[in-house]
């Protein structure tokens, strides 16, 4: 027995952390810190907001009498009518339009699907309101394509329509590229041993495959023209709907038991999608098997030529839309002096703040994206990959999926109640950076998280039983192995909310102070007071910030990365 | 044997909701031994491992390891290394780092734990593969590299969680004779997970065999493989025929219209229902005559070539409760000439017929 010797003590050298604390009260006590974050930032604001709604403007409990005077007043419940009708409307044209643009995408041969891929994905990196700031220089009053509209006005239900349907059309792709990606290849070479017709087997095979997608994507459409601020703001002229209700009733009559009326109106469709999409994405999972082969489409010449026209129409329809925006921040006077210039770039003219909301949008998304990964990615791994308190751990993971069923125009709304409660202490971060940090960081909290545990789900699930048996603390081993491996889900999870803190207009409108005004909200009051160059010109700065951090983000991931993890090549 | 046990394991219980994974166990591990828990998936054999690992804690009784209670003690407190079926390698850290892993917190010099590691992976046959990855290394290796890492810290009890399942079958018995002269040469307590009886018949001194959260057997390979205690036992490891059969009287038993002569008849009453087991090698076909103890008259159904071996399926031409399976060897095969529909006078052993009470039958 040379080799081995058994049994001998640690040395004793230092106090160390775990001297002073068992590993698993350190467990205990983590777990619950995380369940009390996630309380305060996510439970209570909407426990405030729910509470609101059943109370008179000073607080006592008045049961639904706020919902029977919604309900009884024609002009409030006129707005749910439209908000209804716009957003199916919209969802019945960015579905097919986005499927069929996903099936070229995934199903055929055609060439240039990274280019359209991309194209498609553009509305994503700037805020909602850009397409209908687009739209006010395309269709508008002074708009060089009105006459298109045969008299009608873009102000209001058409413009609505149009500017939704551009940005969600990149919400709805992204679902229904996952859904058409996801397909057996065995039963499409099965169908042709058979002798089907193209069309049964699209009919057989194809839509039945994509169909929970394809409920996903309505609904997930849905929710997003129903509680989009931006877009009605900017271009909806006297047509209300829910979203602008609830800023009108909060920002301008301060009738904050009426907006919390409202938001629980805009929670319905919401809560409706993400049940639905619970439900759908446990059955799309146990479509395919491990066994199964991946699709992989064969040449069609017909096929393929007509997807790539469509692809490249609506593809370079998007381009233009957004591209027409960044060009006209760039001209003098439209539309009478179209010679260039950099003026609209001067905010200081348009709007007191200045560059400085850009800058305040800078710190934010950037506090937002690194204490919100740090805090999602530890967080998800001490509900993942601990085996103790199940209790707690599965209520914070309850509460870490709860923002995806809440609208940021709601969760901005409970926040106001709650960080402006005067009873509440934590009201001194009222108009800070701080609640409008933290509030970006639970509105995006959902996404983040299922990235991280999706990530962490695929690392080795004993891990953590291999170092306990090495005496090795857990914290180490998550410092040491867990987050050097799922180093690209972090990085996804910090560019994500990082272009989301930029882009975002709805949760954090309520919530800015004097001093923090974001460049997404100056977008909103410059396009108010009528300086629509501006404003075009200020969404053109994030919209350029956010694809720059996209792309910061791959050339790191090509560069960079690939040579750190060296230890993933063979 | 007076020596204290090594893991003393008392009226363990576990529940996952409504199912018992382990009922009330009972188990002693002397210092030293090589133990393997066999059984087949879900009879709770990994559960028991970990419960002794305190990865899953059990919901009731006691385990002691080394005289000392660790019942509610965490993993850390327990002094045992582990080794799993996916290796559970640190990917992103060298084959040094994962052997060192368990060293670097106990505070040790670099210089020292340098010497170890090297020692180790001498120990287990990679030498110079200090600075590779997991990922650059075959199943066989990296499992090599775990059991390294496991025994750098000299635990005094060895887990291995079906350490080979995942390897191909040469490399799997090659680590097999690894492992176990390894073991035997650091003397560390091992228990071993596995579903595999022949693993568990190389490599074991005992074998625990379990079904549906209960002990069914503990003994040596070679009692499991010839007394097994239950029809369980004798079906799960080894192939064996079984008949439904009474007792006819004493160390006499009748299946259909064929009586035998019986060595063991376990006490039972005349009459009783049983089942008549015999494992397909110890069917007797060179030099029988018909007044040999349980001589039959067979017909040859089908042959089925299994290379060293063919098994087949003979029915007796008196009525018994169903067909019997005998291995015959390319030798017998050649020598007898053995076909398809062919008759042939065999013997069934008084002494390798097993009796077993049919209540049993698991």
């Amino acid at each position: 027995m040379a080799e081995v010797a058994i049994g001998t003590a640690p040395p004793q050298v230092r106090v160390s952390l775990r001297r002073l604390l068992d590993e698993r009260q350190a467990a205990t006590l983590l777990i619950a810190l995380l369940a009390l974050v996630l309380v305060v930032i996510i439970a209570l604001p909407l426990w405030t907001l729910l509470s609101k709604s059943f109370q008179d403007a000073n607080g006592g409990f008045v049961g639904v009498r706020n919902f029977a005077i919604y309900f009884s007043t024609p002009t409030l419940f006129a707005s749910l009518l439209n908000s209804v009708a716009v957003a199916a409307l919209s969802t019945a044209i960015v579905v097919p339009l986005a499927f069929i643009y996903a099936y070229g995408l995934t199903r055929s041969c055609m060439p240039g699907k990274g280019l359209f891929y991309a194209a498609a994905l553009l509305p994503i990196f700037a805020p909602s309101l850009l397409s209908a700031l687009s739209l006010l220089y395309i269709f508008g009053n002074q708009g060089f394509l009105r006459q298109l509209l045969m008299g009608a006005s873009i102000y209001g239900p058409i413009g609505i329509v149009i500017a939704e349907v551009l940005y969600c059309f990149p919400h709805a792709l992204l679902i229904l590229v996952t859904a058409l990606a996801l397909a057996d290849g065995r039963l499409y070479e099965a169908a042709a041993a058979l002798g089907t017709t193209p069309a049964r087997v699209f009919r057989t095979i194809t839509l039945p495959g994509a169909r929970y997608g394809i409920i996903s994507a309505c609904f997930v459409v849905f929710t997003l023209v129903v509680t989009d601020f931006g877009i009605p703001k900017v271009i909806g002229g006297q047509f209300n709907v829910l979203a602008t209700d609830a800023y009108k009733q909060v920002v301008g009559q301060q009738n904050f038991p009426m907006g919390a009326v409202v938001g629980m109106i805009l929670l319905v469709p919401a809560v409706l999608a993400f049940a639905v999409d619970r439900l759908v994405q446990r059955k799309q999972v146990a479509l395919l098997s491990s066994r199964a082969v991946p699709y992989a489409p064969k040449p069609a010449r017909g096929r393929d030529l007509a997807l790539l026209i469509y692809a490249a129409g609506v593809g370079s329809l998007i381009v233009a839309t957004y591209g027409m925006a960044v060009w006209a921040s760039f001209i003098t006077y439209w539309p009478y002096n179209l010679s260039l210039t950099l003026n609209n770039y001067v905010f200081a003219n348009a709007e007191p703040t200045g560059w400085g909301s850009y800058f305040n949008s800078l710190a934010m998304a950037a506090l937002a994206a690194g204490i919100g990964t740090a805090l999602v990615f530890t967080g998800a791994y001490l509900i993942e990959k601990l085996k103790i308190f199940p209790a707690g751990r599965a209520f914070a993971h309850f509460l870490a999926m709860l923002p995806m069923a809440v609208p940021g125009l709601v969760l901005g709304l409970g926040y106001v109640f709650f960080f402006n409660a005067p009873w509440n202490p934590l009201n001194v971060f009222y108009g800070t950076l701080t609640v409008l940090v933290v509030n970006t960081i639970a509105h995006f909290y959902t996404v983040a998280h299922i990235t991280a545990t999706t990530a962490l789900k695929q690392i080795d699930a004993e891990f953590e039983a291999v170092s306990a048996s090495l005496k090795v603390p857990f914290w180490r081993t998550f410092g040491r192995v867990t987050v050097p491996i799922c180093m690209p889900a972090i990085l996804d999870i910090a560019v994500y909310m990082f272009v989301n803190a930029l882009t975002t207009v709805s949760s954090v409108i309520f919530l800015y102070g004097a001093g923090t005004k974001l460049a997404s909200i100056a977008i909103v009051h410059m396009d108010e007071s009528g300086t629509i160059a501006a404003a075009a010109a200020m969404a053109t700065v994030i919209m350029a910030t956010a694809i720059g951090a996209k792309v910061a983000h791959l050339v790191l991931n090509r560069l960079v990365f690939e040579r750190l993890q060296a230890w993933r090549k063979r | 044997m007076t020596e204290q046990p090594f893991l003393r394991i008392e009226r363990l219980r576990k529940r996952f909701g409504a199912f018992t994974a382990l009922k009330a166990i009972d188990l002693e591990v002397r210092r030293g031994e090589f133990v393997c828990f066999l059984g087949p998936s879900g009879c709770g054999k990994t559960t028991l491992l970990r419960a002794i690992a305190g990865l899953d804690p059990q919901d009731e009784g006691r385990i002691e390891i080394a005289g000392r209670d660790v019942s509610h003690a965490p993993p850390a407190e327990r002094d045992f290394g582990i080794v799993f079926q996916s290796y559970a390698l640190f990917p992103n850290l060298t084959v040094a780092r994962n052997v060192g892993y368990g060293l670097v917190n106990r505070r040790k010099g670099a210089a020292e734990i340098k010497r170890r590691v090297d020692e180790l992976l001498a120990l287990v046959g990679l030498p110079e593969q200090h600075r590779k990855y997991p990922a650059q290394l075959s199943g066989g290796q990296q499992q090599r590299v775990a059991l390294a890492r496991a025994l750098a810290t000299a635990p005094n009890l060895l887990l291995l969680d079906e350490p080979l399942s995942a390897l191909d079958a040469k490399v799997r018995v090659r680590l097999r004779e690894e492992i176990r002269a390894l073991q035997k040469r650091l003397g560390v307590t091992t228990v071993m997970v596995t579903h595999d009886q022949e693993e568990a018949l190389a490599m074991a001194d005992r074998i625990v065999v379990m079904n549906h959260g209960v002990i069914e057997q503990v003994g040596s390979p070679a009692e499991i493989y010839r007394s097994p205690a239950t029809a369980f036992v004798a079906d799960f490891v080894g192939t064996m025929s079984f008949l439904d059969a009474t007792v006819a009287g004493p160390k006499r038993i009748r299946t259909g219209a064929l009586d035998l002569v019986c060595n063991d008849d376990r006490g039972l009453d005349a009459g009783t229902a049983v089942k008549l087991g015999l494992r397909p090698e110890e069917i007797r076909v060179r030099d029988v005559k018909p007044s040999d103890p349980n001589a039959v008259t067979v017909q040859v159904g089908s042959l089925e070539f299994l290379g060293a071996f063919c098994r087949a399926r003979l029915t007796p031409e008196v009525k018994t409760a169903g067909p019997l399976v005998a291995d015959f060897s390319a030798n017998l095969m050649r020598d007898l000439n053995v076909a398809e529909g062919q008759r042939l006078l065999i013997a069934l052993p008084p002494e390798a017929l097993r009796v077993f009470a049919t209540a049993a039958q698991g």
